[in-house]
């Protein structure tokens, strides 16, 4: 186990600048998860710490020893990658003891680490089989059972679950948090989706064109963004984002407010519109309102709020939740608007 | 869809090609079939009369024929074991980034289209002659005797020229295969710690094990009548040296003018391609399955 660290890191592909500069501290233990919109370079930041790409300058230490010159084996970190990459005409039993075997390790002991990874992840009934007899799932099982075989000081993910059914993906993310939890090993978890980030991360590195966006815990990041983008980027439903004078009367360029903080009404309220879509989930109710000179919001009503596409609603949002945006997009506080005035 | 009139348009449709291929295949072999057990001497008119096995009993019983079959084998299998493993070389430096690619390229997929008895030709008259040729002079060079290639070793000078026209069909297809060999195997290996000798033995061999039987199997089908490069550079000397099957069969009709013992060779070189490919099918087919 040990902690990751990135010092001034950057990475060019050719005149393509595709990390500026990265300062990141990865704890020991911890679960952080990147995420971003694709083409935000965290897969890139990944490989960087995996070793699979060079930095273009600064330094990768794991447990404080600098390893930007090492190659990825000699990092001591397992990876499982997006495709599953496994070895198609190995067995399981093969692609989970491949490493070992690199190593040079005993025969028996070999065994013995198959059959234990084997039992973790309960693929003992499919020990024999080849990658392509297996389902997405089992697939995914496997890759991690290579991953964790070796023992690593940390676990790198790299969208690991993208290409499983809604269903699959949810029962895999929990069997990684137990993963996470039973080892009690360092990961690094890449996605895009904002969902995986929240559930997952004790904390999350929201990246934005190759710049670190905001660090914090998931409910850190949630209640303060300290950014348009992880406003808008964190949260689902997406926090409401008003432009215009609307904004201007609170002084910011943009204001931002999550649908759980606009109270819904029938007969009274702040602002008044018309119902576009109203999404019935049973205890919530997700309605999307055009309101005239403030534009399309969506709030989150009780279960048995009764509204109709073409229905006439109310929105009063809470003052206290609204969060602040100047003009480059950076999280204004009250107060420094007060002061501003 | 496939109801009874569907077929039957179908098939009415299908008719003139299966006809034409039939008539193709099927008459020449009933006619070499039939030739076969009949003396037919090109030299010698009278009346082609019924002789039974007599044609085979001669052709196999040549003592040029037990030689023809072992070149035949060694021409397949020397030109086979220098394709694949030079492909294979060929195919892992040309998937490499280099500058240029494009065009090397080319130059190695060129001498697939040089037609037979021009390349052999080349061969015979501008490298292997042993007073003009190239590898003459370089044998000088380094102090050496030259070496007479067609006379002193005419089965080798054979499958070096047919390799050379065959490499590039190996490498192509093996060089395809390589590309679609998915980055993250490798980058999985790389992180599991197979080194770059380890990463070919275990992940990039496999991943060419396909495509090599496709190579094998393809390149035997046309290796075993190879002609043009023998007419035109060794006759299939000296004596019955560099003799294989095809030139054997071509020597008893239109050089012995006998036609029905070469109808029997042509019989019998059938069977024996067909054995090879059942042999092979067993080999290297399974891993066609899959």
């Amino acid at each position: 186990m040990a902690g990751i660290a990135l010092r001034n890191v950057s990475k060019a592909f050719g005149m393509q600048h595709v990390i500026p500069c990265i300062d990141l501290d990865i704890g020991d233990g911890e679960l952080v998860v990147f995420v971003g919109p694709s083409g935000c370079g965290k897969s890139t930041l990944l490989r960087l710490i995996a070793g699979l790409e060079d930095a273009t300058s600064g330094q990768v230490l794991i447990d404080g020893r600098d390893v930007t010159q090492l190659a990825p084996a000699q990092r001591g970190l397992s990876m499982v990658f997006q495709s599953y990459a496994l070895y198609p005409h190995m067995s399981v039993r093969d692609n989970i003891a491949f490493p070992l075997r690199m190593m040079g390790m005993e025969r028996a002991t070999v065994e013995r680490k198959v059959a234990d990874a084997a039992r973790v992840l309960n693929l003992q009934d499919y020990l024999d089989r080849k990658p392509r007899e297996l389902s997405g799932g089992q697939r995914q099982r496997v890759a991690i059972g290579r991953a964790i075989v070796r023992e690593p000081v940390a676990f790198l993910f790299d969208e690991p679950l993208s290409n499983l059914d809604a269903a699959l993906r949810v029962s895999m993310r929990m069997e990684i948090a137990r993963l996470h939890q039973q080892f009690g090993t360092t990961m690094i978890y890449v996605t895009h989706d904002q969902t995986e980030a929240m559930t997952l991360a004790d904390r999350i590195v929201v990246l934005n064109h190759g710049r670190v966006e905001q660090v914090g815990t998931p409910l850190q990041l949630y209640r303060h963004p300290a950014s348009r983008f992880v406003a808008g980027f964190i949260g689902s439903p997406r926090m409401n984002l008003i432009e215009g004078p609307e904004a201007a009367r609170h002084g910011a360029a943009t204001v931002g407010i999550r649908p759980e903080n606009l109270v819904l009404s029938d007969h009274s309220g702040r602002w008044q519109g018309r119902v576009s879509l109203a999404e019935h989930l049973g205890s919530d109710t997700y309605v999307h309102v055009d309101v005239e000179g403030v534009g399309a919001l969506t709030a989150r009503a009780a279960g048995d709020f009764d509204v109709r596409h073409g229905g006439r609603v109310w929105l009063t949002p809470d003052e206290a939740s609204l969060h602040r945006f100047d003009g480059e997009g950076r999280c204004v506080t009250a107060s420094e608007v007060d002061h501003v005035r | 869809m496939s109801s009874i009139h569907s077929r039957a348009t179908a098939r009415l449709a299908l008719s003139p090609a299966v006809i034409l291929l039939l008539a193709w295949m099927a008459i020449p072999l009933a006619m070499t079939l039939w030739y076969s057990f009949h003396d037919y001497q090109l030299l010698i008119p009278r009346g082609n009369e019924f002789v039974g096995w007599e044609n085979y009993a001669y052709f196999l019983t040549d003592p040029a024929f037990l030689h023809a079959l072992v070149n035949t084998l060694a021409l397949v299998g020397g030109v086979l074991l220098i394709t694949v493993a030079a492909g294979i070389g060929l195919a892992l430096l040309l998937d490499q980034p280099i500058y240029g690619r494009g065009i090397v390229r080319v130059l190695v997929v060129s001498p697939f289209f040089v037609m037979p008895t021009v390349s052999a030709l080349v061969w015979k008259n501008m490298f292997m002659n042993p007073v003009n040729g190239l590898l003459a002079w370089l044998a000088q060079l380094l102090g050496m005797p030259a070496i007479d290639w067609l006379a002193q070793a005419p089965l080798l000078s054979l499958v070096i020229i047919v390799a050379w026209g065959w490499l590039p069909f190996a490498t192509l297809i093996l060089l395809t295969a390589l590309q679609s060999l998915d980055a993250e195997q490798k980058e999985a290996a790389q992180m599991d710690g197979a080194g770059a000798l380890a990463r070919f033995r275990h992940i990039t061999l496999p991943h060419l094990a396909r495509p090599t039987a496709v190579v094998i199997l393809i390149q035997t089908i046309f290796l075993l009548s190879i002609f043009a490069e023998i007419l035109v550079t060794t006759n299939g000397g000296p004596g019955t040296q560099s003799t294989n099957l095809a030139f054997l069969v071509y020597s008893q009709a239109l050089l012995r003018f006998d036609v029905g013992s070469a109808s029997a060779g042509g019989a019998v070189a059938v069977v024996l391609a067909n054995i090879l490919a059942l042999l092979l099918m067993r080999l290297v087919g399974r891993n066609l399955d899959a």
